[in-house]
């Protein structure tokens, strides 16, 4: 679809694009007036502050005021006091903590309260009844223990009505495995996963929805017929998933009559949607964060300053702006290519994301 | 552009994901090659019929063998969506590898040989017993019962591309009767592929062939996948596979010359057949010579081989002289040349090929990179050069006791011994980290049909059982 052509609202694309864009502007100025409020905000950005020349809640009036900021330093993450990162506005209420990375060291962790279950209601919207039935249960098989994951595909489950069963899988012992090269036990470590869930979707007929990760689908499928089981719909994610893999999944391992619905998020950004598949598309796998809670934009990794043109490569820069977390400018490990906006999503969008290559040592990707 | 497909039970198979091959010389793409997902393999081996070459006798794999043989040399075979001649493949092949046409032809014909003496060779393999034994599962020979089962269902190898004369070590795999799974080198997917529309042509099924050209991850998927294996690679790749009895490792050969005391005072009348040894075929296989040891002599012996090797020159891969290949990629050729100057730096090495042309070992011709032959005399057997092994004609000449020599060679792929002495011989003949001995001044890289080369196939894929019948009243 171009930019002038009219959209199911009634409005064109570039109307939409429009209005977008205020609506970001907007959230922008009052995620910051709240983070940097010293009623409202979380002590490490009102200690930030402090240090500054200028006043956020004043020079911060439109998203890309926002360059403003230096990039948001991944090591904030694992160091101090998880404390430092709760907005006195959010005081008393039930507080999670979600990590992420730890095989070695210290995890990043981000505090969490009600943003998890937003952003996952939000997906929710994207969900067909016919492949995610209201009232179906599903199965979670993927990374337990303090991810997001866990909990938010549980939530996504129940907010449809469903329960969720999961299983037992630590990714940093699947790291570690795969980083000291010792794959049979990756192996057996993951045979025992699948194995989990296997008596899972055997035992419990109501298991409609299935979410995992793309190597622990491929392991599953090649024990058995998700379609002969009853599965109606596959959430996929968690780690790179190629156009390559995005056809194979639908033509063979879903045998063409599963929905298979492809994600990337994290524990900082929460979690972006995928464009309808459209087989124009060429199974290029195309996400678009959930504005304005979220953007992604493509950067130049050289000139991390410079969004780069539509259909180029760059890497992937996360900014979330909610009332739990404030995150500027996060150059993530991962590149990939930009994307336009949409009929579906109004705002620029990536595309075949993968690790990215501009580091030294190669990243690791385990079963998660 | 060309574009390779992978097989997927012999049916061509356009992946999303492709990656370009390049002349190594003018770095214009020459094919793009369908890359699998690790998926595809799994799910591939899990659909894979694993007697679909059980309806035909070893005779008749054999004849198809020898079709197949005539088949590579002379017929055009599909390539994708269009045929390939064998002048093609030549070139093709030259063009993404960076080997001289004349070897790439040479290799060829290694194929060739492989193929039309299948019988020879299952027959080296097998020691001579009745090959219709495999096909009824029992009988006799010698006098005796004699049963063997398939153990190894499904074969497969992870291929490199420094020489197209090691697809001849997989290919009697489908004479004995295993389908198979081939992962084929980056920049090598000529062979392979040509091979087995070869046989497809010759009337194998073509539901006996996968060819699933794939990253690291898919290659470990495979030798994960299937029952048998073999494995080529540098240290780093074959290291974690070792042990793993599935898993047959071709890893660097650290083949060798020795000299026995008797024989040493002789050198010069060897030369040609040593520097033949290191420089044949490029110096890119595991059977060229990386080291000649020797009780004295070794500085003359050393300077022989460099005046000799010297004259070697970096030449165009279709130049009928070329006699070793450009690098597909010249930072390769940088590293390892810088790799070789940083332990010259170290005492007790000296590379005397460098002193003898007076021009550095790399070499440029136009965007092409070479490294040109060199000859390390190594004062020290404990240097870092001693025993290394490299993708060109590169050897060390160190000096040794003949009784200290056959343990601190290390492990050898082809040792030829150039001696008659006895005793000598028998601890040669007693070393288990020797695997191919050729007693007298035979190349390193002449093979023998009849005799299996780092590993029996036959053994790799069946076992041998006690079986009885009972007799009939």
């Amino acid at each position: 679809m171009t930019p002038s052509s009219t959209t199911s609202s009634g409005l064109s694309l570039d109307q939409r694009i429009e209005q977008v864009r205020e609506r970001l502007d907007e959230h922008t100025r009052e995620t910051v007036s709240w983070h940097f409020d010293p009623d409202t905000g979380c002590p490490f950005w009102l200690d930030y502050a402090a240090n500054l020349s200028w006043d956020p809640r004043k020079e911060i009036q439109v998203y890309d005021d926002l360059k403003k900021f230096d990039n948001f330093r991944d090591e904030w993450l694992r160091e101090g006091d998880i404390r430092r990162w709760v907005p006195k506005g959010c005081a008393g209420q039930p507080i999670y903590v979600f990590e992420t990375g730890g095989s070695t060291g210290r995890p990043k962790a981000r505090i969490n309260i009600e943003d998890f279950k937003i952003d996952y209601e939000l997906f929710s919207r994207t969900l067909s009844d016919e492949a995610f039935p209201k009232g179906a249960d599903w199965l979670m098989l993927g990374p337990s223990g303090p991810r997001r994951l866990r909990l938010a595909v549980e939530h996504l489950c129940q907010f449809r009505g469903g329960i969720c069963f999961s299983i037992d899988l630590d990714p940093r012992w699947v790291t570690k495995l795969i980083k000291s090269g010792r794959m049979a036990e990756m192996h057996e470590y993951k045979d025992h996963a699948i194995n989990q869930g296997l008596t899972l979707l055997r035992a419990h007929k109501n298991i409609q929805c299935i979410f995992t990760t793309p190597k622990l689908l491929e392991a599953l499928c090649e024990r058995v017929s998700l379609k002969k089981l009853g599965i109606k719909g596959v959430f996929c994610g968690g780690t790179q998933l190629t156009a390559q893999f995005h056809r194979f999944a639908r033509e063979e391992l879903l045998e063409g009559s599963i929905e298979f619905v492809p994600t990337y998020g994290n524990t900082l950004m929460g979690l972006a949607c995928h464009k309808p598949y459209e087989p124009a598309d060429n199974y290029s796998v195309i996400y678009y964060p959930p504005s304005p809670r979220a953007m992604i934009e493509v950067v130049d990794p050289d000139q991390t300053d410079r969004v780069v043109d539509y259909g180029e490569t760059g890497r992937a820069r996360l900014t979330t702006l909610t009332k739990e977390f404030f995150m500027p400018r996060f150059l993530e490990r991962d590149e990939g290519i930009r994307h336009a906006p949409c009929e579906a999503y109004a705002w620029d969008g990536i595309g075949d994301v993968r690790p990215f290559s501009g580091f030294a040592t190669p990243i690791v990707e385990g079963v998660y | 552009m060309l574009h390779i497909p992978a097989l997927r039970l012999g049916q061509p198979y356009e992946s999303m994901t492709k990656v370009d091959i390049l002349h190594h010389a003018t770095g214009e793409p020459v094919a793009s090659v369908s890359q699998v997902n690790s998926g595809v393999i799994g799910r591939d081996k899990s659909l894979l019929a694993d007697d679909v070459l059980e309806g035909f006798s070893v005779a008749e794999l054999m004849e198809m063998s020898r079709h197949a043989a005539e088949l590579f040399m002379t017929a055009s075979l599909p390539l994708g969506d269009s045929k390939q001649s064998f002048d093609d493949y030549v070139k093709q092949l030259s063009a993404t590898t960076g080997m001289p046409i004349t070897y790439c032809r040479h290799n060829a014909s290694k194929i060739y040989n492989i193929l039309s003496n299948i019988e020879t060779v299952i027959r080296g393999l097998t020691r001579g017993f009745d090959l219709s034994i495999l096909d009824i599962g029992h009988g006799t020979s010698a006098g005796g019962t004699l049963s063997f089962f398939r153990d190894g269902r499904v074969f497969g190898a992870v291929l490199p591309s420094n020489s197209p004369g090691v697809h001849s070590l997989w290919a009697p795999a489908i004479a004995l009767k295993a389908p198979i799974m081939l992962k084929p080198g980056r920049e090598e997917p000529w062979t392979p592929y040509r091979m087995i529309q070869a046989f497809i042509e010759a009337g194998v099924p073509k539901e006996a062939f996968g060819f699933y050209p794939t990253d690291h991850a898919g290659a470990s998927e495979l030798l994960r996948q299937v029952d048998r294996s073999m494995l080529f690679g540098g240290s780093a790749t074959t290291e974690p596979y070792k042990d793993d009895p599935r898993v047959e490792v071709h890893g660097p050969g650290f083949s060798k010359i020795l000299f026995g005391e008797d024989e040493v005072d002789d050198w010069e009348k060897h030369i040609d057949m040593i520097a033949a040894s290191i420089a044949a075929n490029g110096g890119r296989s595991c059977i060229n010579a990386s080291g000649v040891w020797t009780p004295r002599h070794g500085r003359e012996i050393a300077e022989a081989l460099a005046k000799k090797l010297s004259a070697i020159q970096a030449l165009p891969s279709d130049h009928a002289d070329a006699q070793i290949a450009a690098f597909a990629n010249a930072n390769v050729a940088t590293q390892i040349s810088a790799m070789i100057d940083n332990d010259l730096n170290i005492d007790g090495a000296t590379d005397l090929t460098q002193k003898q042309r007076g021009q550095d070992r790399l070499a440029h011709l136009g965007k092409c990179a070479y490294l040109l032959p060199t000859i390390i005399h190594c004062d020290d057997r404990d240097h870092p050069l001693s025993n290394r092994e490299f993708l060109f004609p590169f050897a060390s000449v160190v000096e040794c006791p003949i009784d200290q020599m056959p343990t601190a060679i290390g492990p050898t792929l082809v040792a030829t011994a150039i001696t008659h002495d006895e005793s000598f011989k028998k601890t040669l003949m007693a070393c288990s980290h020797i695997d191919r001995l050729n007693i007298g001044a035979i190349p390193t890289y002449q093979l023998s049909w009849d005799q299996p080369h780092e590993g029996n196939l036959f053994e790799h894929l069946y076992r041998q059982r006690a079986f009885q019948v009972e007799s009939a009243a």
